[in-house]
C-alpha cells in the first residue's frame, strides 16, 4: 500500500499536468478544511450592505442579502469536497465490486450483472438526477451524495468488469482458487489491489462529474437553499438577476471556484491516463536526428 | 442478425426499466409527493382527469399496486402520457410537441458541428505531435471541459449580451415577430440561437477532440501506417485514409449516442438562455411541480437516447464485420 502510495507521488511530480491538479486540489483541501483561517466573517451572517461592490473588506463584495461573498466562497468549499469525496468514493467502491464481481463470478451472474450496468449506464442522468431531486425536495449533502453515488457508477463498473476479465486467468488467481479461498476474498483482496492506477483514475472521473452535477443540482433550486456551497450561491445570483444588475462577482467567483476545482480533478485524470497509456506521454523532440527513410523528422514518430 | 436481435432485447429491457423506474419514483418518495401536489390541484382539475392522473402516480388506494402497475404500462404504451396540470387541460404529449422542435435544432446542430470540429482538431494535434496545436489543445481541453456549461453560457450572457450588447440572450425568438416560415422570422430564430449553441460548443467540443487524438496516437504506432510511411505515400492519404479513418470507429458510436442526448442534453443551457426547448420546460415543470409533465419529458429524453443506440447498434453490425462473426 505504501509502495503505491510512493509511485503515484512519483508520477504527480514527474507530469506537470499532475503538479498543478495537485496543488489545486490541495489548496482546495486546505480551504475546506480551514475555512476560519481566511475568512474573518460568517459565510451566512447578513450583516452588511447589499450588493456591495469589491473592496478590501469584502474582496468579492457582498450578496443580495448582505453576505460577505468570499466567506461563502470559503466555506462553500467544504460541501462540494465532501461530494467529490463522498460521492466519487463510494461510487467507485459499487462499481469495483459489481464490475469484478460480474468478471470473476462469469457465466450467470456476469450475464445478469453486466445487463444491470448497461441498463444504468443508458439511462440519461443528468435528467433521472432532476427527476428524483425534484421528488426529494432541497436536497442536503446526505441525499445528494446518495443520489449521485446510486446513478453515478455504472461507466466505471463496465470498465473495471473488462480490466478484470483480463485478470481471470492469470495464475495467482488460480493459486488462490486453489487454496480455497472464497470468491469474497478473492475479489477484494486479490484482484482490486492489481488494479490500483486504475480504480484513481475512475475516482478522479467520478469526482469530477459529481462537482459538476451537484453544482448544476444546486444551481437551478434542488439543492439545499439554506446551505453554503457554490452551487447555491449561482442560484442565489441567477435568481436575484445578479448579472443583470451589473453584481457580476456573485455569479463569477462560485462558477470560477467549480471550474478551478473541475480543473484539478480533470488535470489528475488527464495525467493517470498518460501513466497508464505511455503512448500518449508528451513527446520530447530530438531535432537533430532524422529518420533513415526520406530525412522525416524522428520527433512525429518516436512513439510511433 | 442475432447480434441485432440481442441489442433489440436490451433495448426492450432497458425501456421496461426506465418506464418501471418512473412508476415507482413517485410511490417510492416519503409521502408521495405526487399525492400532496395533487391535492392542491383537486378544485382546478376536472374530476375525470384527476382520476387518470391519481392512476398515474399511485394516489388512487382502492387498486393494488400490480394492478396500478399493469395500468400504468398500458396508459404509456398507447402514447396516453396523462395531462399537463401546468398547461391544463393540454395532454403531456402536445406540450412536448411544442418544445421538442427548438432543441431538435439547437442542440442537434451544435453537437454536429462540436463532433466534426473536435475530431479535426483531433487528427491535426495528433498528427503534428508535439507542435503547437498539440502542445496547446489537450490542457486547455482538459480544462474547459471541467467548467460547468451553464456557467459559460452566463458569462457569454454577461459580455456578449449585456456588456457588448451584440447579441440577444433570452428566448427562441423576438417576442414581436410572428412566427413563420419567413426570412426575418428564421433570423430571429438564427440570431437568438448563436450565444447559446456558442456555450454549448465550447464546453462539447473538448471531449471530441481529446478522444479523437488519443485514438489516433495510438493508430498511428500501428505496422500498417508505418507500412504506408515505407510505401512513401502522400502524408495526407497517410493521415485520412490509413490513421483517421480508423481512429474514428469508437468516436462515430459515440458520436451516434450522443445524437440521442440531444433530446436531453443541453437542459441547463436552455435553462440560462431561456430557451423554449425540452430542458427548459423540464426545469419549469419541476419548479411547477407539473409531475405529470416532468415524468414524460424524462421518458421522452430516454427513448431519445435508447432509439440512438439501438440504431448505432444496427450500423455498428452493417460496418463491423466483427460483431458479425463474434457469437
Amino acid at each position: 500500500m505504501k509502495d503505491s502510495f510512493l509511485r503515484f507521488g512519483r508520477a504527480i511530480a514527474r507530469s506537470r499536468k499532475a503538479t498543478v491538479g495537485a496543488l489545486l486540489l490541495a489548496m482546495f483541501v486546505v480551504l475546506a478544511l480551514f475555512p476560519g483561517l481566511f475568512a474573518r466573517d460568517s459565510p451566512t451572517a447578513e450583516a452588511y450592505t447589499r450588493n456591495l461592490g469589491p473592496s478590501s473588506a469584502h474582496l468579492f463584495g457582498t450578496t443580495g442579502l448582505g453576505q460577505d461573498v468570499f466567506a461563502q466562497a470559503v466555506y462553500g468549499t467544504g460541501q462540494v469536497l465532501e461530494i467529490a469525496f463522498g460521492a466519487g468514493l463510494a461510487s467507485t467502491l459499487i462499481a469495483a465490486l459489481i464490475g469484478v464481481a460480474a468478471a470473476y463470478l462469469g457465466g450467470f451472474w456476469d450475464g445478469v450483472l453486466n445487463l444491470f450496468t448497461d441498463v444504468v449506464l443508458v439511462i440519461p442522468l443528468f435528467p433521472l438526477l432532476i427527476v428524483i431531486a425534484a421528488y426529494v425536495h432541497s436536497s442536503g449533502t446526505g441525499v445528494l451524495i446518495a443520489v449521485l453515488t446510486f446513478t453515478g457508477w455504472s461507466y466505471t463498473a463496465r470498465q473495471l468488469r473488462s480490466q478484470a476479465l483480463s485478470l481471470r486467468s492469470r495464475d495467482f488467481l488460480a493459486a488462490a482458487r486453489v487454496r480455497g479461498e472464497r470468491a469474497a476474498y478473492i475479489i477484494t483482496v486479490e484482484i482490486l489491489p492489481t488494479m490500483s492506477s486504475l480504480l484513481v483514475a475512475a475516482f478522479l472521473t467520478n469526482a469530477l462529474y459529481d462537482v459538476l452535477f451537484a453544482s448544476s443540482l444546486q444551481f437551478i433550486g434542488l439543492g439545499d437553499p439554506d446551505a453554503t456551497s457554490w452551487g447555491t450561491m449561482l442560484y442565489w445570483a441567477q435568481s436575484n438577476e445578479a448579472l443583470q444588475t451589473g453584481y457580476y462577482l456573485q455569479a463569477i467567483v462560485p462558477g470560477a471556484c467549480i471550474a478551478l476545482l473541475g480543473a484539478a480533478f480533470a488535470l489528475l485524470n488527464y495525467a493517470f491516463d498518460e501513466i497508464g497509456n505511455p503512448a500518449l506521454r508528451p513527446v520530447r523532440r530530438r531535432r537533430t536526428l532524422s529518420w533513415p527513410l526520406g530525412g522525416r523528422r524522428v520527433g512525429r514518430l518516436e512513439h510511433a | 442478425m442475432r447480434y441485432v436481435l440481442r441489442r433489440a432485447g436490451f433495448f426492450l429491457v432497458t425501456l421496461w426499466a426506465a418506464v418501471t423506474l418512473n412508476f415507482f419514483l413517485p410511490r417510492m418518495m416519503p409521502g408521495n409527493p405526487a399525492v400532496a401536489m395533487m391535492a392542491k390541484f383537486r378544485g382546478r382539475v376536472s374530476g375525470q382527469e384527476l382520476a387518470a392522473l391519481e392512476t398515474l402516480f399511485g394516489a388512487n388506494n382502492r387498486q393494488s399496486l400490480p394492478v396500478q402497475y399493469v395500468h400504468y404500462l398500458g396508459d404509456i404504451a398507447s402514447g396516453n402520457w396523462g395531462t399537463s396540470l401546468f398547461y391544463f387541460p393540454s395532454p403531456v404529449s402536445q406540450v412536448i410537441r411544442g418544445a421538442i422542435f427548438w432543441t431538435l435544432g439547437l442542440v442537434g446542430v451544435t453537437t454536429i458541428l462540436a463532433f466534426a470540429l473536435g475530431t479535426g482538431v483531433g487528427i491535426v494535434a495528433a498528427w503534428r505531435r508535439g507542435g503547437l496545436l498539440d502542445s496547446i489543445a489537450p490542457p486547455l481541453l482538459v480544462i474547459t471541459s471541467a467548467i460547468p456549461y451553464f456557467w459559460v453560457g452566463m458569462m457569454f450572457i454577461l459580455i456578449f449580451g449585456l456588456k457588448l450588447q451584440w447579441l440577444p440572450w433570452s428566448g427562441g425568438a423576438d417576442l414581436t415577430a410572428t412566427p413563420a416560415w419567413t426570412l426575418s422570422y428564421l433570423g430571429t430564430v438564427l440570431q437568438h440561437a448563436l450565444l447559446p449553441a456558442l456555450a454549448l460548443l465550447i464546453t462539447t467540443i473538448g471531449t471530441w477532440t481529446l478522444t479523437m487524438r488519443n485514438n489516433m496516437v495510438t493508430t498511428l504506432a500501428e505496422d500498417y501506417v508505418r507500412m504506408a510511411r515505407a510505401k512513401g505515400l502522400r502524408p495526407s492519404r497517410i493521415m485520412f485514409d490509413y490513421a483517421a479513418r480508423n481512429a474514428v470507429l469508437p468516436n462515430l458510436t459515440g458520436f451516434a449516442m450522443s445524437l440521442g442526448f440531444i433530446v436531453g442534453g443541453a437542459i441547463l443551457i436552455e435553462y440560462v438562455f431561456n430557451y423554449p426547448g425540452v430542458g427548459y420546460m423540464l426545469l419549469q415543470a419541476v419548479e411547477n411541480e407539473d409531475y405529470p409533465l416532468m415524468q414524460g419529458l424524462f421518458l421522452l429524453i430516454t427513448v431519445a437516447v435508447l432509439v440512438a443506440i439501438l440504431l448505432a447498434d444496427i450500423a455498428t453490425a452493417i460496418f463491423d464485420p466483427r460483431t458479425r462473426s463474434a457469437q
